[in-house]
């Protein structure tokens, strides 16, 4: 089963809740956790894995052989990015702009350019406490998180853990392509909110991508419980979404997550919930149409 | 006319909560224009209660679309497509809208001119008043792409709003993580508040965030947002500040008093007396120093 922990707003706690539940499903089966949080990756602080594989991401961008090149102006023309553009004399290359498509090195007359890789990010793999673990990084500086999200599932794929019985995905936040990029191929989505009326207006954003725009079985987690707001309840049930699971707003839970300790680890009573929350997982997943 | 921008790596520290008291506090002392530049989970207008003025649809780019007709199902779009938005049903090929990057690669390889590049509204932008000043913010349709170049028309229709009003600051609250849309709201800023929490993640995500500011040239001043949570992580964030040359303006502790006005739809600074409100306060009088220092 493949599951994605996605939120719409930030510092709901995806991450608190992606790493509890790997930690309860590797008692169940064997459990894979994918952290493509790649902007500002945090499970590994809260699984402190060993890293044993490295790969370094990189993105085709377009290099100019001066000697070819008669700026015709073709690949400019083409270039729907504006990653190029051509002067007099020269042909400039905007590499922060480019997707790296390969149309320019495609439609150039006098095959004047030639793609050379430029490093994006990197994948680091390993495990952590019997889970099989790996993270993306961006480089600092690099607009792009869509491909290192890409890199990261691509790694999964080859090391077979979309095999495992569990694979569960730590998204970004939001609700842009890199999420669009994280919650692809997930059999279900699950969506952590808090109950403000912030967490709401993001929440019913996200459901909108998981649900209505890639059509993915969508289950609810409410966190930092007990504000005494009863928007996202109403809203949740309004809208026939379930809401598996509560985690209360509780000082000490904050601070166990503020050092970094899981919090089926801290409190040893969110074991069974999380087992449950598994259980729900599946049977949702069981009703992704075909 | 100074632009400050609201930054975090970590989402969920406080941003908007901090965006918003520092745009009343501001527009306390002169004309402002406000920016909402986190256009795909934007909140800020649940505090600023906006009403559009103008509201102008965004066209973020075009994608492909293969016409059954003229398609011959030579493959030539999939084989040259990078981003596996071509796909083949019943031997049909068709172009998985959420996939394409707009890249046009198919539609100048293909032999039968069969692919057409169509124009696609991936969002909308307002221009709206508010009690504290003009504000520019928008909504990204969910799932939808180019969230920087949406930043960016933001920020250049607030310059001119800037211009004809002769503003002081334009205060622009932005997205978490260090991509795209906050590539695009850092850039060529005056000043960047980072908001941090004491936690493990929150020191992580710390570190990204002034990573980008240094790339980028933009000065940077930390706030430390629920502080009480862990005081010896709050000590950490202090003294890798310092071993940058950050200050760190002020220490704002856990307090419901932000969710309360967050219900209100108000800044924490118009709801009335706390201690969240006075550090809010001090950190507006050291930004305003800060940035008249440089």
């Amino acid at each position: 089963m493949h599951i994605v922990v996605a939120s719409g707003k930030g510092g709901t706690g995806k991450t608190l809740v992606a790493v509890s539940l790997a930690l309860v499903a590797r008692e169940v089966g064997d459990c894979a956790l994918l952290d493509a949080d790649v902007e500002v990756p945090n499970a590994a602080l809260f699984l402190k894995p060993v890293f044993d594989e490295r790969m370094v991401v990189e993105r085709l961008v377009p290099v100019v052989d001066a000697s070819r090149c008669d700026h015709c102006g073709r690949c400019a023309e083409v270039c729907q990015h504006n990653a190029l553009a051509v002067v007099p004399g020269k042909v400039l290359v905007f590499k922060e702009l480019c997707h790296g498509c390969g149309s320019c090195a495609l439609e150039c007359p006098t095959q004047a350019i030639r793609e050379v890789p430029q490093p994006i990010g990197l994948i680091e793999a390993g495990r952590a406490q019997g889970v099989a673990f790996a993270q993306g990084t961006l480089n600092v500086g690099q607009a792009m998180a869509t491909p290192v999200i890409r890199a990261l599932k691509r790694y999964a794929e080859r090391a077979r853990w979309d095999r495992a019985r569990f694979m569960i995905l730590d998204a970004p936040p939001g609700t842009a392509c890199p999420v669009i990029e994280s919650l692809r191929g997930a059999d279900v989505a699950l969506l952590v909110t808090e109950p403000t009326p912030f967490g709401l207006h993001d929440l019913k954003l996200a459901v909108e991508v998981a649900r209505d725009v890639l059509g993915l079985p969508v289950g609810v987690v409410i966190n930092k419980d007990g504000l005494d707001d009863p928007g996202v309840d109403e809203y949740c049930h309004a809208a026939r979404l379930p809401i598996l699971s509560r985690i209360p707003l509780r000082r000490d839970i904050a601070a166990e997550y503020a050092v970094g300790t899981p919090l089926v680890q801290a409190f040893a009573e969110y074991r069974q919930p999380f087992l449950a929350l598994l259980d729900n997982l599946g049977e949702l997943a069981q009703r992704r149409p075909a | 006319m100074r632009q400050l921008v609201v930054l975090s790596g970590k989402g969920g520290t406080g941003k908007t909560t901090v965006a918003a008291a520092l745009a009343h506090l501001a527009a306390q002392e002169g004309p402002i224009v406000i920016v909402d530049a986190d256009v795909d989970a934007p909140n800020l207008e649940l505090l600023l209660q906006p009403e559009i003025i103008e509201d102008v649809p965004f066209f973020g780019g075009k994608k492909a679309h293969i016409s059954a007709e003229r398609c011959t199902a030579c493959g030539r779009c999939e084989e040259v497509c990078r981003y596996a938005a071509v796909a083949q049903r019943d031997g049909t090929f068709y172009v998985d809208l959420t996939a394409c990057e707009g890249c046009a690669s198919c539609f100048y390889q293909c032999p039968a001119q069969a692919i057409e590049m169509r124009e696609r509204q991936s969002g909308d932008w307002f221009r709206s008043k508010t009690r504290f000043g003009p504000f520019l913010h928008a909504r990204l349709i969910p799932g939808e792409e180019n969230s920087g170049k949406l930043v960016s028309v933001l920020r250049q229709q607030a310059l001119l709003e800037a211009h004809e009003s002769e503003t002081d600051w334009i205060i622009i609250d932005g997205a978490p993580g260090i991509g795209c849309p906050v590539i695009a709201a850092v850039t060529g800023a005056d000043l960047a508040l980072l908001v941090s929490e004491p936690t493990v993640s929150g020191v992580h995500d710390l570190k990204r965030a002034i990573e980008i500011c240094e790339h980028f040239r933009v000065p940077a001043s930390v706030c430390i947002n629920k502080v009480d949570i862990n005081p010896s992580k709050a000590q950490e964030i202090a003294a890798y500040c310092a071993q940058h040359g950050i200050p760190v303006s002020t220490r704002i502790p856990y307090d419901e008093v932000v969710v309360k006005a967050m219900r209100r739809g108000c800044a924490v600074t118009e709801w009335g007396e706390s201690v969240v409100a006075e550090e809010i306060k001090l950190l507006w009088l050291a930004l305003r120093d800060h940035v008249k220092a440089q």
